[in-house]
């Protein structure tokens, strides 16, 4: 029977047989780890809904806003400043892929030892299952590692038009000079295809839509510490994960009521687990959807998240832009200086994500740090030898867990996250 | 009362009852392809009052039976250290993985390591180059331990080492020095764990292939300390668990 997206999927290229498949295996999926969760918010049911509709209406918004003119702009990185986006009047959206999908087709064209998430963006376009990036007039990539750069090569004669932003990789004043001029550079490229100039006002605009999702979210991660802990850490994730994909107001407005929601929860001390359950700070690579593997395999195992060192978690929201300017080239500086504070694995040193993991773990009251590297991440793989000793330095036991997106290694994993959890237990 | 633990290693199935403290009795069987139906054989006619779970069929068993579970690295932790209070290191090379825990002596983790999926440089991995070189597991430590250090074999991954192996034999090369080789290149993985980990005095040595007596003297030579092989180094897995189910039952 077909669907009632079928006709846009299929004029957006998708293989709909393909992807019907995959749908339901994620709604399978989504079943297990998610809605068989007891006690969940009210404030979730907002979540599933955008979740289930993620390649529907929401890729139906797109495609309306498209028909009136707007750009889509797809990304990959929390580097990309999407106020310049919206103050474009262009639609951000989140590229990032977290399923082990068309990988035989990734593979025919990347290395086997490609880390999950490149090999996944990848097998989303060649099996064609992402309607994303089918939506996605210009598609931004950067410079945040080797594997990145180089795919992206390849990728660019996939796509309509590919562009690259070169982050730098030290946070010395040329490395600041650089990336003021990407941002210029950038802002001049969505200009150009958007046809729209970013004023003042636009700018000013876009810039205080972003915070207010980026606080909202902050609220988010302050509430969701407290004891007994008030949310799943998949359920914060989920969250997180989504903020990349919907519309910025909508989702801030439910983001605060979900929140209300937990102030209530948290002022009739009610919790999801009890308040003895160790409590895990989760570190390192992105968890872009579908990537609930670790999440879940922690909170089955005594244990419950109440933290994500990630660039889908605190990475993305701990900072904000300066809104206290009324001068483009000023404001344009404050989002130069917002974004060189990011504390990627790619820079070197990166002295500063040491102190944010460690201080994310003591204001969070976590028993333990779980550090989460994909194979063949080498920025993040590497740096997890400095994490571990940052953290034992302070008496903070760490696991280092390395894996990619398959479902081969779930027992193993779990092996080692219930050993962590009796560590911790005795 | 009478406690009892069950290991469910990948190759083969412990079980230990306590009583008092002292071991009541105990025994093993391989796994093979039907995990569950071998724990439930192996049970059959063992009687205790209460049983927990470990190694990696853990879960299985525990759904079948409703019964408690713990890592074999908690259960391998705490057995060892009731056997020998000296214990700071533990390596524990089994069927298909390899884990290096740090203890206190007291009873407590305080770090571990486990290898990744892959179970390079474990029990398989002998149990296959011993078929390559056609001896036995249990006298392929032996064979070893005629060998002249003359060969090196650098992988530890299953596959290559085999066609390493496999060039070595057509080249002529004696099969008690390619044993010996072999033997090498799980202890220098091992090595690196330890070292990684921890390198605390007393090192035990238990699992499964800690039977090999190859392996415990090159260890011993590689690290210039002396290693602790327990009696029945397979077992521990399961006494650790009947200990931590006679805990489990006192709190």
């Amino acid at each position: 029977m077909p669907g009632k997206y079928d006709e846009m999927w299929d004029r957006l290229g998708l293989d709909l047989s393909a992807h019907e498949g995959l749908l339901t295996v994620l709604g399978k999926f989504y079943g297990d780890i998610y809605l068989s969760q007891q006690n969940r918010l009210k404030g979730m049911e907002y979540l599933d809904f955008v979740l289930s509709e993620v390649h529907g209406l929401r890729i139906q918004e797109l495609q309306a806003a498209k028909k009136n003119g707007k750009k889509v702009v797809g990304t990959f990185c929390v580097f990309v400043p999407e106020e310049l986006i919206w103050a474009a009047e262009g639609i951000a959206v989140g590229l990032c892929a977290g399923a082990e999908i068309g990988r035989e087709e990734a593979e025919q064209v990347l290395p086997r030892n490609t880390c999950s998430l490149i090999k996944s963006f990848f097998g989303f376009k060649m099996a064609r299952l992402c309607p994303f990036i089918e939506s996605s007039d210009l598609i931004v990539g950067e410079t945040t590692c080797d594997g990145k750069k180089k795919a992206y090569e390849i990728f660019a004669d996939l796509v309509p038009e590919m562009y690259i932003m070169e982050i730098p990789q030290r946070k010395e004043k040329i490395d600041r000079d650089l990336w003021k001029s990407e941002i210029l550079r950038f802002k001049d490229k969505l200009e150009e295809i958007t046809g729209r100039a970013i004023s003042t006002k636009s700018l000013g605009k876009a810039i205080k839509m972003v915070n207010e999702r980026r606080r909202a979210l902050q609220r988010l991660n302050k509430l969701r510490r407290a004891n007994p802990v008030p949310i799943s850490g998949r359920d914060v994730l989920l969250i997180n994960q989504i903020s990349f994909y919907d519309d910025p107001v909508r989702f801030t407005e439910n983001i605060n009521k979900l929140c209300d929601e937990l102030e209530e929860r948290i002022s009739r001390g009610e919790g999801i687990v009890p308040q003895k359950t160790k409590r895990i700070v989760l570190s390192g690579c992105p968890m872009a959807v579908p990537n609930w593997k670790l999440p879940y395999v922690i909170e089955s195992s005594g244990a419950v998240i109440v933290g994500e060192e990630s660039c889908i978690g605190e990475r993305n929201t701990r900072d904000l832009v300066d809104e206290g300017s009324k001068d483009l080239p000023e404001m344009l500086d404050n989002m130069v200086d917002r974004y060189m504070n990011i504390d990627c694995a790619c820079f070197t040193p990166n002295k500063e994500r040491l102190e944010h993991i460690v201080s994310l773990a003591k204001d969070a009251k976590a028993d333990g740090v779980i550090h989460y590297a994909l194979q063949f991440c080498h920025p993040y793989t590497i740096e997890a030898y400095k994490v571990k000793k940052a953290l034992e330095k302070e008496n903070i036991p760490v696991l280092k867990i390395e894996t990619d997106y398959s479902m081969e290694d779930i027992e193993q994993l779990k092996t080692r996250v219930e050993a962590f959890v009796e560590m911790l237990s005795k | 009362m009478r406690y009892a633990g069950i290991d469910i290693g990948s190759r083969t199935i412990e079980i230990v009852v306590l009583e008092n403290l002292q071991e009541f009795s105990s025994k093993k069987s391989e796994t093979t392809h039907d995990p569950l139906a071998q724990a439930k054989r192996l049970l059959a006619n063992v009687s205790f009052d209460c049983l927990m779970a470990t190694g990696y069929g853990r879960h299985l068993l525990a759904k079948e039976l409703d019964i408690p579970t713990v890592t074999e690295i908690s259960a391998y932790a705490t057995g060892v250290q009731a056997l020998f209070s000296s214990a700071r290191t533990i390596l524990d090379i089994g069927g298909q993985d390899t884990k290096v825990i740090a203890v206190n002596g007291e009873g407590r983790i305080l770090r571990f390591e486990m290898n990744d999926r892959c179970a390079a440089g474990t029990g398989r991995f002998l149990e296959v180059m011993a078929g390559v070189l056609g001896v036995s597991v249990s006298d392929f430590g032996s064979l070893a331990l005629e060998g002249q250090p003359i060969l090196r074999i650098s992988s530890t991954c299953t596959v290559f080492a085999e066609s390493e192996a496999v060039s070595l034999l057509a080249k002529g090369e004696r099969r008690e020095d390619i044993a010996l080789a072999l033997h090498g290149s799980v202890v220098r993985r091992s090595v690196t764990m330890l070292k990684r980990v921890s390198l605390g005095k007393d090192i035990v040595f238990a699992g499964g292939v800690a039977l090999n007596p190859c392996l415990r003297v090159i260890l011993e030579k590689e690290l210039g300390q002396k290693i602790i092989v327990p009696d029945n180094p397979q077992m521990i897995g399961a006494y650790g668990a009947a200990l931590c189910c006679r805990s489990a039952a006192h709190k």
